[in-house]
Parts: structure tokens; C-alpha cells; sequence
């Protein structure tokens, strides 16, 4: 089995290992957190098609995880934000479903 | 004058436009909505500049910083693109002059930044040709729309926000992996060059099936438009027009171009089951529309509904090709104008009696008629009443229908009609009878009811406007590719 096969592999495992994880968690963090492991996930995956031809990496892939890095940095930034004023709100770092009547 | 209508590079200027527009508000806010408004006259113009530059050379094509494909960036631009910029400025505009009317002083300073990074992505969005460039998009879009919910800042809004940041993150996510995998298989991210390549494999199948379970996710089609309602109905007025007319819109647009450029040789099944999403989408979201006791609850779940419309042409399209397209993109646009009018209605509403509980809802033909009249033209379209645009795009969609026997979906478009005539009149209904419990009311500025009647108007007048509008979408063929295919496959 090649690096570039494991790599894969392994950006699979973390991918799916992120969907479960943020069905399952009701805390905000948690479901962020799951996220961010999906993401690493994909970025593994790129990585891995970067490294697939023997002569030299690919640079797409690479300039894709460089951007989605970026991405992802800011989007986990809004997000920890908001969770943070969802808990100073109500309390709970957690998304509750009773509607306001 | 010509010359440099045609020579200037629309599509650039589309995106730097409102990009700049929202730097120089956030770094200047004393004029904000002059600023604002000035951008959003400019996007306007920019519109018909490459209107009328698409009408004089076809297709637009062009490669950013002069790199060209495989390597570089491609905007492209055809009818398609160009009816849904066009939808975008048009809204756009009146949700501005009627956003000048609705904030006060420091909201409008947090308002006009967002809401121009929205419409950098959205007119990014329209015009990318590029796999990982449409990510991008995709996420400055989903981002600036949770921000735009969470301005509202209650507990309400802030859940709402919450959970659509959860699902959009989610949905780019699966998109991105998609991308990955195209790329694996291709080696090119350009729509042109893998749509020249692309065959049947399992590699493609599941790249099809992430980009489109992505997309989904944040177009809302049923069953995964949980967070639609409680996004939609907690945001301040003009910020839920513009999720639910332009937003959503953008990733169905998205969806449907990559359907028609990437995915048709290998869509069969698929494309019916889409369509049986579509269905219930109506049935579900009409239902829950007709459940529910505040306007905007109501408003949110009737694009639910509307949603489900969009998808019908899925199928419809295997036998009918572009009159089904045609008729979701008129269904789209008409949705557009006249959901908007809605939301803005409903923020009117909200703003005259300081609620939206639909029971107490106190004569308010007599005493806010404007509004109420926005309310019922607006209700006019999305029903499908003769003459407005969402009759138009629902008889072309009966006519696709019929034309090949689907009999099922003909029922199920002209039920979604009689179910959203239900849920419409109920607040209709209550607008002209007197409530229970009198409340107190604030004076609504003259130009929140214009604005939301204007744009009523604009939904109706669509109905007139086919023959016009039909023939900009057929700049470049966008539908082509899928009636050629057709053609090998009969």
C-alpha cells in the first residue's frame, strides 16, 4: 500500500469519523470540532492526490488545501463566536428546539 | 457609448464592485446607506452592461489575470447566469431602499457590509466556470448568510443561525469532497474541460452523489430543510427576502448547472428521485405552512414548498428538455420576486403591530392596504394565478407534464396551488376581520410599503414578460447539451 493510498484512507476514516461525531454531540463545540475533523478529512484526501504520480506532487491539490485551510479557519472563527453568544443567551452551549411562543 | 458598453469586463466588475462597496462601508459607516445604495445602482447597471454585451456576442467567456484553463480561473457567463444576476440586482435593489427604511443607526452599519460580501458571493457564484472557485463561493455565501441571521441577535436568531451554519458548513463540506474526487478522476477543475470528459464510473457516481447531497442540504429540499424555517423566520425582515428569494436560489442554480453541464449522461434514476423530493418538499412545506400561527413561520415553510416546485423539472427534463428548464428558472425567478415582496410585507406587518401572530392580525386591509396588497399580489404569483410569472412557469411546467403522460406530477402541481391558496387566504382572511385583542401600532415608513408593492407588482408584470425573458435564457444554449443528448439516447 502506497503513502498516497493511506493517506487516503485515512482522510476517508476522518471524514466519516466527523459526520457521526456531529450527529451524535448536542454540544456545539463537539459538533464544531466534528467539522473541522471532516475538513481535515477532505484536505487528507487532496493531499493524498497531490502525492499520487511518482515524479513530482501535483500543486493543485496542494494551492485547494491552502485555501480550504483558510476557509475553514475563518469559518470555525464565526462559529466559535456564535456559540459563544448562544451560551451567554441562554446558557447552554447547545442548540434547543423549543420555539418561542 | 457602444464601444465601451462592449468593451468594459462586466463580469469582473460584478464581483469587485460589491466587494469594494463592502470594505468602504465597513471602513466608513457615517454614509453607509448611500454608500450602499450607490453599489447596489452599480451592480444594477453592471447587469444590463453584460445584458447587453451577452446580446451582442453570445457567450462571455474570461480568464482571470490572463491565466487560462487547465491552470487558471474561467468566469463564464451565458443566459443563465445572466437571468439570475439579473434576478439578484433587481431584488437586491429593493431590499435595499427598503433596508434604509428598516434599520436604525447601528444596525444599518452591521447590515450593508454583510449584505455586500452576500452579493459578492452570490454574483460569484453566477459566474464562476470553476469546481473548487464555486466552493469558495459556496462558502463566502453560506458564511455572510449566518451572519446576516444572527444580526438579529435574540435567542431565536441566534439558534436559527447556529443550526444554518452547521448544515451549510456541512454541505460545502460534501461538495468539497465531491470536487476532490472529479479531480482525482479528471485532473481539471474546469466545468468546460469535465464536462468535454466526463463518462459513467463509480468514482463519478460518488462524486455526483456528495456535490448533490451537498447542494441539497443548502437548497433545502425536503427532507433536509430543518434549518430553513427557524433560519428564515428569525432574521430581520429584509435579511429573511434575501435568504429566501436569492440564497437559496444560488445553490439550486448551481445544482442545475452542474446537472446540465457534468452529470446528465449519468442521471436517469437520480433525477427521479428528485423529483419524488420535490413532491413531498410540497406536500410537507404546504402542510407546515398551513399549521403554523405567525406570518413569517408561515412564509419560511411556503418556500419549503416552492422549493419542491424547482425539482419537478428533474424528471419532466429527461423527456421535455428545455421546456422544463425553462419553466423552473420562470418558477425560480417569479418565486424570487414575489417571496421577497412577502418577507417584506411580513416585516411590515411585524413593524405596524409589533407581532405576527396571525389570529391577531387587526384590520389591517383598512389600515396598512398597502402592504396587504403587496401580500396578496405576492400570493397571487407563488399560487399560480393568471397573469403573474409563477403562472407562467407552472403551466409550462403542466405542459411538460402532460406532454409525457406524468399525470402524478400534473395533480401534485396543481394541488401545491390549491394548498398555498389555503395557507395564503388564511392570512388574508384574518387581515380584514378584527382581533380579539387590540394592539398597539407604529406608523410603517411610506417606503417599506412600496418596496414590498413594487416588487408584488414586478412578480405579476413577469407574467407578461415570457417573451423577453425566454430568449435571454437561451443565450449561449445553456439547456442544449441535455437536448442534444436526448436526441442520441431517442
Amino acid at each position: 500500500m502506497s503513502i498516497a493510498v493511506l493517506y487516503a484512507l485515512v482522510g476517508i476514516g476522518l471524514f466519516c469519523l466527523g459526520v457521526y461525531a456531529l450527529m451524535i454531540h448536542a454540544h456545539l463545540l463537539r459538533k464544531i470540532l466534528a467539522l473541522n475533523i471532516m475538513g481535515s478529512g477532505v484536505f487528507m484526501v487532496l493531499l493524498a492526490l497531490a502525492g499520487r504520480t511518482e515524479i513530482m506532487p501535483d500543486p493543485v491539490p496542494a494551492a485547494m488545501v491552502i485555501t480550504g485551510i483558510v476557509v475553514a479557519v475563518s469559518a470555525t472563527a464565526f462559529a466559535l463566536a456564535l456559540m459563544l453568544k448562544i451560551s451567554a443567551v441562554t446558557g447552554r452551549a447547545e442548540l434547543n428546539d423549543e420555539e418561542e411562543k | 457609448m457602444g464601444d465601451f458598453l462592449l468593451t468594459m469586463p462586466w463580469a469582473v466588475v460584478l464581483i469587485l464592485l460589491p466587494l469594494v462597496g463592502a470594505i468602504v462601508c465597513f471602513l466608513w459607516p457615517k454614509n453607509v446607506n448611500q454608500l450602499g445604495l450607490v453599489t447596489l445602482a452599480g451592480v444594477f447597471l453592471s447587469v444590463v452592461g453584460l445584458g447587453a454585451w451577452l446580446l451582442e456576442n453570445g457567450v462571455y467567456h474570461h480568464a482571470v489575470g490572463g491565466w487560462n484553463a487547465p491552470l487558471g480561473i474561467h468566469l463564464y457567463a451565458d443566459g443563465l447566469s445572466l437571468v439570475m444576476l439579473g434576478i439578484t440586482a433587481l431584488v437586491g435593489l429593493f431590499v435595499s431602499v427598503y433596508a434604509t427604511a428598516y434599520f436604525d443607526r447601528v444596525q444599518s452599519e452591521q447590515f450593508w457590509p454583510l449584505w455586500l460580501f452576500l452579493l459578492t458571493a452570490l454574483n460569484a457564484l453566477f459566474l464562476s466556470a470553476d469546481m473548487f472557485n464555486l466552493y469558495v463561493t459556496l462558502e463566502l455565501l453560506g458564511l455572510s448568510a449566518v451572519a446576516l441571521v444572527a444580526l438579529a441577535g435574540g435567542k431565536a436568531a441566534l439558534n436559527g443561525a447556529m443550526r444554518y451554519l452547521l448544515a451549510s458548513l456541512l454541505g460545502s463540506l460534501l461538495f468539497l469532497f465531491g470536487v476532490a474526487l472529479l479531480y482525482h478522476t479528471y485532473g481539471s477543475l474546469d466545468l468546460a474541460i469535465l464536462s468535454e470528459q466526463i463518462e459513467a464510473s463509480p468514482t463519478v457516481w460518488m462524486a455526483l452523489g456528495l456535490i448533490s447531497a451537498g447542494l441539497l442540504l443548502k437548497t433545502a429540499l425536503f427532507p433536509l430543510h430543518f434549518w430553513l424555517p427557524p433560519a428564515h423566520a428569525s432574521a430581520f425582515s429584509p435579511i429573511s427576502a434575501l435568504l429566501s428569494a436569492l440564497v437559496v436560489k444560488a445553490s439550486f442554480y448551481l445544482l442545475l448547472r452542474l446537472w446540465l453541464e457534468l452529470f446528465w449522461p449519468i442521471s436517469g434514476s437520480v433525477a427521479g428521485l428528485l423529483g419524488i423530493l420535490g413532491v413531498m418538499a410540497i406536500l410537507w412545506g404546504s402542510l407546515q405552512a398551513l399549521r403554523q400561527t405567525r406570518v413569517k413561520m408561515l412564509v419560511a415553510y411556503s418556500t419549503v414548498a416552492q422549493i419542491g416546485y424547482l425539482f419537478l423539472a428533474f424528471p419532466l427534463a429527461m423527456g421535455a428538455g428545455v421546456t422544463a428548464w425553462n419553466a423552473v428558472m420562470y418558477l425560480a425567478i417569479s418565486h424570487a420576486l414575489a417571496k421577497a415582496a412577502m418577507f417584506m410585507a411580513a416585516g411590515n406587518l411585524l413593524r405596524f403591530g409589533g407581532h405576527d401572530r396571525i389570529a391577531d392580525l387587526d384590520q389591517l386591509a383598512q389600515r396598512l392596504p398597502l402592504t396587504v396588497a403587496a401580500f396578496a399580489l405576492a400570493g397571487v404569483s407563488l399560487i399560480g394565478l393568471p397573469p403573474s410569472g409563477g403562472f407562467i412557469g407552472k403551466w409550462l411546467l403542466l405542459e411538460a407534464a402532460l406532454m409525457q403522460g406524468r399525470w402524478d406530477l400534473a395533480v401534485v402541481i396543481v394541488l401545491g396551488g390549491v394548498l398555498a391558496a389555503m395557507y395564503l387566504f388564511k392570512v388574508l382572511g384574518y387581515a380584514f376581520t378584527e382581533a380579539s385583542t387590540p394592539s398597539k401600532v407604529t406608523a410603517v415608513p411610506v417606503r417599506m410599503e412600496w418596496a414590498a408593492l413594487l416588487l408584488a407588482s414586478g412578480a405579476i408584470l413577469l407574467g407578461f414578460l415570457a417573451p423577453l425573458i425566454l430568449p435571454l435564457l437561451a443565450i449561449g444554449t445553456p439547456f442544449d447539451a441535455f437536448s442534444s443528448a436526448q436526441e442520441v439516447m431517442s
